[in-house]
């Protein structure tokens, strides 16, 4: 299993339950695992929920359309907080020569009830671990 | 596995906040609905030939297809096979829009009209003076619209009639243009993009009407075909394509399908519940228009959601042919080519009329190239299917249609409703693109034969649970395409033989061909290629003549007129739709085993976006 994040001390991790710490802490951030090509269930449903409301701008795996950047490449930048701050609260950029709207997805459930799952996805897709097309489950 | 510990409580946030939106969400559904019944204005219309006879011109492109047939075909032929090697371009004009560039523009006398993706500028061009721009219509818009539009901004172009360019707008504003000014005669507001309603297709004006379809197939719509007068914008009738029969303007026992009238409630019973009410049956497609028997024909897209498992019943009436009274909008015929569809194989593609001699009988002829691979010949005086054979070899997901109930017979291992939910069905063809997507075909009546833009792609298709939330996508599947397999080329154009069902020749594409055709009497046909290239191929062998690399890949249709003596040739070139969303990156299969061959095959290696129409002729 490929472990992104590293573990936390289960101490660590009640004190940050406590807290509410910033979810910019990259130690905090979702994780995903691929296994012999085999996918977690959350990444999975990342793939999924991807399908559902992002696929028809970013295109087929996150790899970007003819008008909508390549997320496997953004994600080399974006940490999750960036992410999930785009997503949430879409983004705009209408200008005389250009007319991108991302909406805003704060309010999808499909997408803000599953935004750790589609960064986990998109960031083994970004961190080459996950090829191109539908990721394995362990039930395939 | 430590998740993100932070996850739960904004997950906690994020469903109170949602379940508000729900409950908001379903009372506008419901008050909306209530006022929704459809309006049935009928009487005579007052004739407007203006149209008719102009159709008839060669020299000028009155319409988006060409003629009301849809035929994209023109009797001009001072470019022919001999000399279209000489052709090059003469004039180019930049739109200053990057987004996808489909449909195509308009002359009538000397002027040129087009129209641009988002933000649906209209230009109107002096031929006399160069291409000056004599008027430019710059809509306001909400850009939010943008956001729920399925596949890029397209806009399929503008309709010309009575001294007025009609305009549909994203945001399903219909707009009356003086053609002489540019100003805004009337506008009329035809859809809520807040519920996924927008629009893209090219309006259509039949005698004193202009229709104009609904987008939004994959947002849960209710699909539907609208007309209003012309003269000021008044609502003259409205087809939904699923509802009670007082919505989809059908009379059970005169309104037939196959020969049968369809009942009452012919759309309901296929149906659970009240899911009709986002039952989809969207509108995009290109309309035509019989005037000797006063019916307009034109199809229906995807059942709301892709999930099938979600949705029992045939779901009528989603990818149906329909054949409507031009003055009343009731149904004469219908036939649902996909009943349950069960891969997003929309039923909008062009319905091209033509009369020719089907299996030995003159026919008066409907043809259509349905997204789902099979190519049907009907009669389109009462909707009797005639042929239904496939017009691309790697069609699987059914052996073939059946002459008596009209129904395909889908093979189970392509079947995403007998996999269930969760279920990864691999190897569909064709991919949800369709063998052919609204690209429109072309028919010359000098050879009898349809020349016809195809995709070449297949698919894996995982459908799960959705729920419906107004406004955002409910589309319910996962889906993979790459070419079939052994295979590299990812779109043929074609040769087709409406009355065999037979290909007759094709023309081998790098990728699917998202442009619509041209045939003319010069004995060339003319298409675009998404790589960029306008070509000119020889009519009776598919042999290529002429190409030129326009700047940006081609989705938009090719026209022709006369101007000053000469014969032109006139392309929107602007890479963008679903093919830019599909494609720009490559296949998912390509990458799989053809590894440089893949690679090598991303779209965005060969263009990149930007509008330009260029116009060519030979000297």
């Amino acid at each position: 299993m490929i472990r992104i994040a590293p573990v936390i001390p289960a101490m660590v991790l009640a004190g940050s339950l406590l807290t509410m710490p910033d979810c910019a802490q990259a130690q905090n951030d979702p994780v995903y695992s691929v296994q012999n090509g085999i996918v977690d269930q959350h990444t999975f449903n990342g793939y999924r929920r991807y399908g559902e409301s992002c696929h028809r701008c970013h295109g087929p795996d996150g790899s970007g359309s003819s008008y909508a950047p390549s997320l496997v490449d953004s994600l080399k930048n974006l940490n999750y907080e960036q992410f999930a701050q785009v997503v949430i609260n879409g983004r705009q950029n209408v200008t005389t020569s250009s007319n991108n709207v991302m909406p805003s997805f704060g309010l999808t459930p499909d997408v803000a009830l599953y935004l750790d799952d589609i960064y986990g996805y998109l960031k083994a897709r970004s961190d080459g671990k996950l090829e191109r097309g539908r990721p394995k489950r362990a039930d395939d | 596995m430590i998740r993100n510990v932070c996850g739960p409580k904004s997950r906690m946030d994020q469903r109170g906040i949602n379940v508000a939106r729900f409950r908001t969400s379903l009372l506008g559904c419901s008050i909306l609905l209530g006022l929704g019944s459809a309006v049935v204005l009928g009487g005579p219309a007052a004739a407007n030939d203006e149209l008719t006879k102009l159709q008839g011109d060669a020299n000028q492109w009155v319409m988006p297809a060409g003629n009301y047939a849809n035929q994209r075909y023109s009797a001009l032929d001072k470019i022919t096979a001999d000399n279209v090697g000489k052709m090059h371009p003469v004039w180019s004009f930049s739109t200053g829009v990057l987004r996808g560039h489909e449909g195509g523009p308009l002359v009538i006398g000397n002027v040129m009209y087009l129209s641009t993706p988002f933000p649906n500028n209209v230009f109107a061009l002096d031929l006399n003076d160069n291409g000056k721009i004599l008027w430019k219509y710059e809509p306001h818009q909400d850009p939010a619209v943008i956001a729920v539009m399925c596949c890029d901004t397209v806009n399929r172009g503008v309709s010309y009639a009575d001294g007025k360019i009609f305009l549909s707008q994203a945001d399903a504003t219909l707009v009356a243009l003086d053609a002489k000014t540019g100003k805004e005669v009337w506008s009329v507001k035809n859809g809520d993009p807040a519920k996924g309603e927008t629009m893209t297709s090219a309006p259509v004006v039949v005698k004193d009407k202009v229709l104009v379809g609904i987008s939004g197939g994959e947002f849960g719509v209710q699909g539907r075909m609208t007309a209003y007068n012309i003269k000021d914008g008044k609502l003259a009738w409205k087809a939904y394509s699923v509802g009670p029969d007082d919505q989809i303007l059908f009379d059970p026992q005169k309104t037939m399908s196959l020969g049968h009238p369809v009942g009452a409630n012919s759309s309901l019973s296929t149906w659970q519940g009240e899911q009709w009410k986002n039952g989809g049956g969207s509108v995009w497609g290109w309309t035509a228009y019989d005037p000797a028997l006063n019916l307009v024909y034109y199809g229906s897209g995807n059942p709301g959601t892709w999930n099938p498992a979600q949705r029992p019943g045939d779901n009528k009436w989603s990818m149906t042919v329909f054949a409507r009274d031009a003055d009343t909008g009731v149904a004469k015929w219908v036939y649902q080519m996909t009943p349950h569809d069960e891969w997003d194989y929309d039923g909008v593609n062009e319905m091209i009329l033509a009369d020719i001699n089907v299996k030995g009988k003159p026919v008066k002829a409907l043809v259509h190239f349905d997204r789902n691979g099979f190519a049907y010949t009907l009669d389109r005086t009462n909707g009797d299917l005639l042929v239904a054979e496939k017009y691309d070899p790697a069609v699987n997901w059914a052996s073939h249609v059946d002459p008596e109930t009209g129904r395909p017979d889908v093979q189970k291992q392509y079947s995403t409703q007998a996999g269930g939910e969760d279920h990864n069905v691999k190897g569909i063809c064709p991919a949800a693109l369709g063998s052919k997507d609204q690209q429109p075909a072309s028919f010359s009546p000098k050879t009898g034969v349809f020349y016809v833009p195809t995709n070449h792609v297949c698919m894996d298709y995982e459908p799960f649970k959705v729920s419906y939330t107004a406004g955002q996508p409910f589309v319910g599947a996962t889906l993979s395409m790459f070419p079939p397999q052994g295979q590299q080329n990812l779109g043929n154009f074609i040769a087709w033989d409406a009355s065999q069902g037979k290909i007759l020749w094709s023309d081998p594409e790098t990728f699917s061909v998202w442009s619509g055709a041209l045939a003319t009497a010069g004995n060339v046909v003319f298409y675009g290629t998404l790589d960029g290239y306008l070509k000119a191929v020889d009519m009776k062998t598919g042999k290529e003549l002429y190409k030129y690399k326009t700047p940006s890949g081609i989705i938009g249709n090719i026209n022709t007129y006369m101007h000053d003596g000469h014969q032109y040739i006139a392309v929107l070139s602007g890479v963008g739709g679903w093919a830019g969303i599909g494609m720009a990156a490559g296949l998912a299969g390509d990458t799989e085993g053809l590894g440089a061959v893949g690679a090598y095959k991303q779209l965005s290696n060969y263009t990149q976006l930007g509008g330009v129409l260029s116009v060519f002729s030979v000297d």
